[in-house]
């Protein structure tokens, strides 16, 4: 009889083994972007397999928005075609509230640690206390400067300087003979363009979005101020065609030396500070975004996560790629194979508790306090009944977004005054939200 | 009477022409040219034209992260699938409306033509809805459909046009001498219409090629075009501009071999046709 019960044991505890087995085998799809972050955990991905033989990773990398659209198709239909998606903090709540996402609270690695995601990041990824996507890097925005202009300019940067500082050093940095410019920021029309960028500064200065019965606020103070003092820096002090300026043109700017500052994503400082592609390498300081004393910074804050779309048929081996790509051993991977100061920044806590990063990325401690600095659930100094820093997280906001970046982009460009803009982009939340039913 | 062309004309004619060529073969000059530059001098201001250290790196790279092979081959596959099965319906459906035309051919034709006004994200989810139902997906057969069906109407109209031109009187000479239906299209209009079906298949692969919409969207990996690969090169947040010109140039250099080499026939097949 024992014998009958240890062979049932037996045979039950390999049938456990085999389903486990089982259920971590096939092939994962997984759609990225095409960033260096992503492009490098591709090259790494042979220690997975070895980790996971039976687990196949067949790779889709797209542009940001071809990404988007292609997921949010897939998954608002129930496509299927993706097992792991990359997605950023703007979807997180919208899909995750949608039921569209797999919950990640269970089925993770047993060394997946979720307590140590940085509070500021897993806020954005949680919805109703269920965590729905794992960061892969996160990022704020900060103020880059050239440490030798701004000597030249008799100025010292504060840690944490305010906007009129800031035009104070871009009027002192600007040699317009010479090329340079005070102050590079973003101008191309866009929601996660000069949109972020502006949606964050406004923040800055006592604007939002919305009141607290989602009433649109362009007509308010604090936007008028916003947009006049981001349209005298640009214009004064900014390069010419601004308005067509997004990331990668700023970065261009910036590493050929015609920057004095440039204020945009975290991610950014690695570029700059690479001697491969940066000319000024060696002279890039870094500070936290300004502030108007109203006890919110102009800093946004940004993760691009690995989620599972809950029409996936594969889930439990995406849980296995997610909690390698996003664990605490990925990032020893990566400083072991690259280096510490290519590690995927701003996700966890333990990695700025880690010297040997903090001594390799001089930019570290910046990004860290500006990540800190973000309350995406209390963005700005008023009351607002939305959470973002830099995007307000409703369905209708990418639309909404973009048009209201047109005629801001367009104010840059000297087609419309600043008033015409702010009406105009008034005109358009008021419509489009009513259209939406708020 | 022949107008007389002086050399000062023709010359003029000719330098204007070649100002035209390099203008318009600009861009993929400059695509190929950053191809061979590092990051770093791909972004250079002022801009350096061909005084630098020409490097192949970037192909490398390209390769070593992408199968551009497995890309190539389903673009050939999605392009020529697509054409051939286009032509195939297209030819009798030409043949009958340009020789035996009926009260609403006419209408046909320009409703045929109307499809191609409707903005293509228009329809994206009921056809997405409709090949996940018939679990065809990120398959050859679904994107060889779609892209046959957007390129049917140009097809159509341009074989239309170049059997317009063929004397009816030859057709009733064949039919005389007891042609059938078959026989009078596969052994008398088919020959005489051979630049005409050459330019058109020609411009059916260049379009198909190059379509971007429905083969992004459509596609994962197992029928992923070159329009893909090259997709997944762009960054917003990176300078990757080298990189992303050898991934371009790789995914233009066979079409813009294969139009090198029947130029007469596209040449001929655009004047003589459709547009002419």
């Amino acid at each position: 009889m024992t014998t009958t019960i240890r062979a049932l044991l037996g045979a039950s505890a390999l049938c456990a083994v085999g389903t486990l087995a089982a259920a971590q085998e096939g092939t994962v799809t997984i759609a990225t972007v095409n960033n260096g972050d992503m492009i490098r955990m591709q090259g790494l991905t042979d220690d997975f397999t070895a980790q996971y033989p039976d687990i196949t990773l067949e790779w889709v990398t797209l542009e940001e928005n071809v990404l988007r659209q292609n997921v949010t198709t897939d998954i608002a239909t129930g496509g299927g075609q993706y097992d792991v998606i990359t997605i950023g903090t703007y979807e997180v709540p919208i899909w995750g509230a949608n039921d569209w996402l797999v919950s990640l609270d269970e089925g993770m690695a047993e060394d997946w640690n979720s307590s140590d995601i940085l509070p500021a990041i897993a806020g954005g990824l949680t919805v109703d206390g269920t965590l729905y996507a794992a960061p892969f890097y996160g990022e704020s925005s900060m103020v880059m400067y050239r440490t030798d202009l701004m000597e030249q300019a008799g100025l010292e940067m504060p840690d944490a300087p305010t906007w009129d500082f800031i035009r104070q050093a871009a009027e002192a940095m600007t040699d317009e003979e010479a090329e340079i410019y005070g102050i590079c920021l973003r101008g191309k029309a866009g929601w996660g363009e000069n949109m972020a960028f502006l949606t964050a500064m406004g923040n800055s200065f006592g604007a939002r979005w919305f009141d607290e019965d989602w009433n649109a606020q362009f007509d308010s103070e604090a936007w008028a101020n916003t947009l006049n003092f981001y349209l005298d820096l640009m214009t004064n002090y900014g390069p010419p065609g601004a308005a067509n300026n997004g990331f990668n043109e700023n970065l261009a700017l910036f590493q050929q030396g015609k920057c004095g500052m440039w204020i945009d994503a975290t991610v950014a400082a690695s570029f700059v500070t690479n001697p491969t592609d940066s000319t000024v390498a060696d002279s890039v300081g870094f500070a936290l975004a300004p502030d108007n004393g109203l006890g919110k910074r102009g800093n946004w804050l940004w993760a691009w996560s690995l989620a599972i779309p809950s029409s996936s048929d594969n889930v439990d081996a995406a849980k296995a790629f997610i909690s390698w790509a996003t664990g605490q051993g990925y990032t020893e991977l990566v400083a072991s194979e690259e280096g510490w100061a290519n590690v995927p920044p701003g996700t966890r806590t333990s990695l700025y508790e880690n010297e040997e990063y903090l001594a390799a990325a001089p930019f570290a401690q910046m990004t860290l306090d500006s990540i800190n600095a973000a309350d995406p659930t209390n963005p700005a100094v008023d009351p607002v009944p939305y959470t973002g820093v830099q995007f307000v997280a409703i369905p209708e906001f990418a639309g909404i977004g973009t048009q209201v970046g047109q005629q801001f982009s367009a104010a840059l460009a000297g087609q419309m005054t600043a008033e015409e803009a702010l009406a105009s982009a008034q005109e358009i939340t008021t419509d489009e939200m009513e259209a939406a039913g708020y | 009477m022949a107008r007389a062309v002086t050399p000062q004309k023709k010359a003029l004619w000719t330098v204007l022409a070649w100002i035209v060529g390099l203008i318009i073969f600009f861009p993929i000059l400059w695509i190929i040219l950053t191809s061979f530059k590092t990051e770093a001098t791909a972004i250079a201001d002022p801009p350096v034209w061909f005084f630098f250290d020409w490097t192949t790196e970037n192909y490398g790279i390209v390769q070593d992260r992408s199968d551009y092979f497995r890309f190539l081959w389903n673009s050939v596959i999605l392009s020529v699938g697509s054409t051939a099965v286009g032509i195939l319906i297209a030819v009798p459906a030409a043949w009958s409306m340009a020789f035996v035309p009926g009260r609403r051919t006419k209408d046909i034709l320009m409703w045929m033509l109307s499809t191609k006004m409707l903005p293509a994200v228009g329809v994206l989810f009921p056809i997405v809805l409709i090949a996940k139902w018939l679990n065809m997906y990120d398959s050859y057969i679904l994107l060889i459909g779609v892209l046959t069906l957007i390129n049917l109407p140009i097809i159509v109209w341009m074989l239309y046009t170049y059997f317009k031109e063929i004397p009816v009187d030859i057709l009733e000479a064949a039919r005389m001498d007891g042609a059938t239906l078959r026989s009078e299209i596969l052994y008398i209009l088919t020959p005489m219409a051979i630049p005409g079906i050459a330019s058109t298949v020609l411009l059916n692969i260049i379009l198909a090629w190059n379509e971007a919409f429905w083969t992004l969207n459509l596609t994962t990996v197992s029928a992923a075009p070159l329009t893909k690969f090259i997709a997944s090169y762009s960054s917003p947040e990176g300078l990757f501009f080298a990189k992303l010109s050898a991934a371009s140039t790789m995914a233009i250099a066979p079409i813009l071999i294969l139009g090198w080499f029947s130029q007469k026939q596209l040449v001929r097949g655009l004047t003589f046709g459709a547009v002419k």
